[in-house]
């Protein structure tokens, strides 16, 4: 017998609404999940009477009937959201004590549907990394590990707490953010499933901004249904932001059955990489294959400059993030380093800046700042923004000639050990972020969606892009996916 | 459209030892936009509010803040430009200006250097009458306002007030086009006149609606070469603005025929020295990284929306001083007092609509102007109505009352209020016309005064006293003219 | 491009952010590193190309005139390390 926790969103909806338990119980069960899973390290705050107040009222709604798909789900929240009176730091040292007078409108939507927030999940601080290590917290960790081997993994990042918490059953379904590949990466990490919206999809007022340009949130579930249900809650326009989109929110739950038949899909041959491991190559030929069985023309396509998306995206993005962070100066909120006799305000704001960013975030203000410094302006961020145009260009090119969606690999590799990657050089890194960023710099959705284990017995994970705001069809794929694969394996359960 | 001629006033000159130095001067104008609320947030922008009350989690830069833009200050931003002569750019976008300080919360300043709303445009400024430097605005763009950092609360501390942070600004940048302190202050206030005109700026440089950096370079007399300049900063009075911006070239023109340079930066002017001196806050060299914000889109608006603000935008002063020489045939120093403010044009309009316009500037200038300066009144509080006026000077015209008792009657209106023919009416206050009555008033002091009869015919100019006489016991209510005729009829002169 | 550990100063001075001269080195390196793997987009062609200002186009949304927010200090500065008589606080400046 199952426990409560391990359900999915769309089981537990229909088991809230057939009366068969509780929202008090479902979240209990959760919150004991939790309790049981600190070494996994996911949750830097938990809510657990907010949770339970939020249960008690989705059980009033739920029995007079009108209730939401959302009401009554425990869901955990990535850091970087603003949550009204509930600590909320973006995994950093600097916003230490931080707690918000107001609520992000992405989690006040989930609120109002009368989803449960169980808590604050882990990530890396300030969305900037793929590995959920550079955490005030510590390092959060994969429940998924290699067969035989008990050194602990890295869920990916920087949604990495959202996505173990998904996968490790402490919550039904998490809120991440996607700035070039941060809910997808650890998805394909963990065996779940992450949505990188269209942009301009999901408001960004009152999320902790890294590179305003780029950042999306973004549901991580267990299933594509769920992510779809999630999707929907989060989804719409909002005025406070001035870069939402006025569009309308369709069901996207009712897409997923469409199927694919005498869709084309596309393979963009320039995601071969040269020493791309062999099994990431059969893993996409696949699913390739699963989607050709259900109808779908599949077809090869070229996107010339993907190429340069790393690149530039490690030019803009810094280059947002280091004006964005200029806000964290110890003045108005957060850490204030103590200063000695006869210092001013500007070893204020360098001690501070200093002691309350960790190595990354330094690194990426510093470079940030150097690119748009006086005399590189030109050569590397203007650059950069012109590479954008051209590679958002070659995705327009390829719609247009009646390509619906692409599939390519979700990540390099499976989920690393904690601490062996990008040690001595930074760039390492980064290079995870490789088969999704162009989505990030096109603005265009993003799905990842589990499809396999590797040789090890970890999760690997294959990407569906989508066309600007048709995240409906590419669920729709990423549903043939999954019914194809048939994935459902689960991390065994050894941190209880 | 009116053009007047004018001719170019002559550069101030400053005279060194070998050789005279002129003094070459742009003026970077912020203008506080009048919204209620600010650019980007929807918190107040009321003056003098307690600490920090006019600010929301926008303006203090709170974590995952956004901003939204104000589409009253677009429309002050297009009908400033338009005022301007400007031509105004249809897209425009805004840029981060990145540096750090207190009042500064977001560690940046949204404002626009690529892409500026408006573009070049220009302002006709008149030294004295008939002289006139023409201005080119370089371009207007939007800005948000910083906070205030207050320093002598506290002896080891400044404390931080937010709000004015976020408040619009119009950052209205000339080329180095003016020559002299004078022609500085006059050029900031013909542009002051314009936008209270416009309405999209109340130009009170008082609380610093209305501030100026001003930027001063020397070159030797003729010269066509741009000097290396300083900028003095935040300068938000006329007198102080000609007082710094004469010491600050007289202090260059003294390094440089010392063999020196000067050295470009910011400097501020104290007022109490009268002197400037180099800001050390500023010191180190900047580099803002200005880069398009990513939180905004570019600003779109189109050619018929332009349109429509420019129907909407009211005669400015140049065009309505043509016209009330034209119209009115006032002089033109009348005309510039008349137009000074929107409100007293159109005061003086209404008194002038279907009179004598010379009279009705005289009227207006001399007396209502005269006696609201004296209450220390606008035109808005007058207790005398430009319809009340305008019954006065009809009275006067139809020669009921002579110009002594018209002042008696603007008097009485000014103080109790009420219809000045009413008034003249009640009060018997009507001038005498009648020949029979005026013939008796004046033979009368004729016979009472027989030795003055005698002089007044040696020396006609005597007779002006007859004059004073009869007006004297007809309590000024006869006509003069014909108090004057029937004197010199009698006296036979 | 090479980041010389001058240069790495100058820009952590510009970020406010403090290094120790020890840590310029490395740092340096580090960013050398960066700017290094950036240095493929010297490869790409982008004459007549603009560059992207709004990668979802969309018309600017505008607010109106409005006082909406603000008037409550005490929440403004609920999170401040120091505040007094409803200011920030911070080390004197010096204009």
């Amino acid at each position: 017998m199952r426990e409560l926790n391990q359900l999915s969103i769309s089981e537990a909806r229909d088991g809230l609404r057939s009366r068969e338990f509780s929202a008090v119980e479902l979240a209990n069960s959760c919150l004991a999940a939790v309790d049981n899973a600190a070494e996994l390290n996911l949750f830097c705050e938990t809510t657990a009477e907010l949770a339970l107040d939020a249960a008690r009222m989705a059980d009033v709604r739920i029995s007079s009937g009108d209730a939401p798909s959302m009401c009554g789900i425990p869901v955990g929240i990535k850091d970087l959201f603003c949550t009204a009176g509930v600590s909320t730091q973006a995994a950093s040292k600097i916003l230490q004590g931080f707690k918000p007078e107001y609520e992000s409108t992405v989690t006040a939507r989930l609120t109002d549907a009368g989803a449960t927030m169980l808590g604050k999940l882990n990530m890396d601080e300030f969305a900037m990394g793929s590995s959920t290590e550079h955490s005030v917290y510590g390092p959060a960790v994969n429940p998924w590990r290699a067969k035989g081997c008990d050194r602990k993994r890295s869920p990916g990042g920087s949604s990495g707490g959202s996505a173990a918490a998904v996968a490790a059953d402490l919550c039904l379904g998490a809120l991440g953010t996607d700035t070039g590949g941060s809910i997808r990466q650890p998805a394909a990490f963990t065996g779940t499933v992450g949505v990188k919206p269209t942009y301009g999809r999901c408001s960004r007022w009152g999320i902790i901004a890294f590179a305003s340009s780029l950042d999306q949130a973004g549901p991580l579930t267990k299933s594509v249904r769920d992510a779809a249900i999630m999707l929907e809650a989060i989804s719409g326009h909002d005025p406070k932001d001035s870069t939402s989109a006025n569009h309308e929110v369709p069901n996207f739950e009712s897409f997923l059955e469409r199927g694919v038949a005498g869709k084309k899909i596309g393979i963009p041959r320039e995601f071969r990489l040269d020493a791309m491991p062999s099994e990431i190559e059969t893993l996409w030929s696949d699913g390739a294959k699963m989607l050709r069985s259900q109808g779908a023309e599949i077809v090869d396509v070229s996107l010339p400059h993907t190429k340069y998306a790393l690149p530039a995206y490690y030019v803009i993005a810094p280059a947002e993030a280091s004006s964005n962070l200029a806000r964290y100066d110890g003045v108005r909120y957060g850490y204030r380093a103590r200063l000695r006799d006869g210092e001013g305000i500007v070893e204020l704001y360098k001690r501070t800046r200093a002691e309350g960013f960790g190595q990354e975030v330094k690194r990426r203000v510093m470079i940030g700042t150097y690119v748009l410094s006086q005399g590189f302006y030109e050569a590397y961020y203007r650059r950069a923004q012109k590479v954008r145009s051209l590679i958002k260009r070659d995705f327009e090119k390829i719609f247009a000639e009646g390509v619906e969606a692409l599939l390519t690999p979700a990540t390099p590799s499976s989920a690393f050990e904690i601490g062996s990657v990008g040690k001595s050089d930074p760039v390492e890194m980064y290079l995870n972020d490789v088969f999704t960023v162009t989505v990030n710099l096109a603005g265009l959705p993003g799905i990842s969606v589990p499809a396999g284990l590797d040789r090890q017995g970890l999760p690997l994970g294959l990407q569906i892009i989508g066309r600007p705001w048709d995240e409906g069809e590419m669920l729709a794929c990423a549903y043939a996916i999954e019914d194809a694969a048939g994935f459902s394996a689960k991390p065994d359960r050894w941190w209880i | 459209m009116h053009r007047m001629n004018f001719r170019e006033p002559e550069p101030k000159t400053i005279a060194g030892a070998r050789g005279d130095w002129e003094m070459v001067i742009g003026l970077e104008v912020h203008a506080q936009v009048s919204s209620k609320s600010k650019l980007f947030s929807g918190s107040s922008t009321e003056f003098g509010a307690e600490p920090n009350s006019n600010v929301d989690f926008v303006d203090a830069a709170m974590p995952g803040m956004l901003p939204v833009i104000n589409e009253f200050c677009v429309e002050q931003a297009v009908r400033t430009g338009l005022g301007l002569k400007a031509k105004i750019n249809l897209r425009s976008e805004f840029d981060r200006k990145n540096y750090f300080y207190p009042d500064l919360p977001q560690g940046y300043q949204i404002s626009q250097l690529y892409h500026p709303i408006v573009g070049e445009g220009e302002v006709t400024v008149e030294t004295r009458q008939g002289f006139a430097r023409r201005v080119r605005i370089e371009h207007l763009h939007l800005e948000q306002d910083a906070g205030k950092s207050l320093h002598d609360l506290d002896p080891n501390c400044s404390y931080v007030d937010l709000n004015r942070t976020g408040v619009a600004l119009m950052e209205i940048v000339s080329y180095p086009d003016i020559r002299s302190p004078e022609e500085a202050a006059a050029y900031i206030l013909k542009l002051r006149q314009i936008l209270r005109f416009l309405g999209t700026c109340d130009g009170n440089m008082q609380n610093g609606n209305l501030r100026a950096d001003v930027n001063v370079s020397v070159r030797p007399k003729g010269s066509s070469n741009l000097g290396i300049r300083c900028e003095i900063k935040n300068m938000n009075s006329t007198k102080f603005i000609q007082q710094a911006i004469d010491y600050e070239a007289r202090r260059q023109v003294a390094i440089l025929e010392d063999g020196g340079k000067v050295v470009q930066e910011t400097r501020l002017y104290d007022a109490s020295s009268g002197t400037t001196r180099s800001m050390r806050s500023k010191e180190e060299a900047h580099d803002y990284r200005y880069f398009p914000c990513p939180d905004l889109l570019p600003l779109e608006i189109s050619k018929e929306w332009v349109d429509s603000v420019a129907a909407g935008i009211p005669e400015l002063p140049d065009e309505k001083k043509a016209r009330f020489i034209r119209e009115f045939g006032v002089t033109p120093y009348d005309a510039d007092v008349l137009t000074a403010e929107a409100d007293n044009a159109a005061y003086f309009e209404d008194v002038a609509a279907g009179r004598d316009g010379k009279t009705a500037a005289n009227w207006v200038i001399n007396e209502l102007f005269g006696r609201l300066n004296k209450d220390g009144k606008s035109v808005s509080e007058s207790p005398v109505s430009a319809s009340q006026l305008g019954a006065i000077l009809d009275l006067l015209a139809a020669k009921d009352i002579s110009g002594k008792i018209a002042k008696e009657v603007f008097e009485i209106v000014w103080n109790e209020g009420g219809d000045p023919a009413m008034i003249v009416e009640e009060r018997g206050l009507k001038q005498v016309t009648d020949e029979r009555a005026i013939r008796s008033a004046v033979e009368m002091v004729l016979e009472a005064n027989p030795d003055q009869v005698e002089r007044a015919r040696a020396n006609p100019k005597v007779a002006g006293w007859f004059v004073g006489q009869v007006m004297k016991s007809t309590g000024g209510k006869a006509n003069p003219a014909q108090v004057n005729a029937i004197v010199r009829e009698l006296l036979e002169l | 491009m090479a980041i010389t550990p001058d240069e790495a100063a100058k820009v952590a001075h510009l970020a406010r952010i403090e290094v120790a001269d020890s840590d310029l080195e490395g740092i340096a390196s580090e960013l050398s590193s960066i700017l290094g793997f950036m240095e493929q987009l010297n490869e790409v062609d982008i004459e007549g190309v603009e560059p992207m200002s709004a990668v979802t186009p969309m018309l600017l949304k505008r607010r109106s005139d409005n006082v909406t927010s603000g008037g409550d200090s005490v929440k403004v500065l609920s999170n401040a390390p120091e505040n007094r008589q409803g200011f920030f606080v911070v080390p004197k400046v010096v204009e």
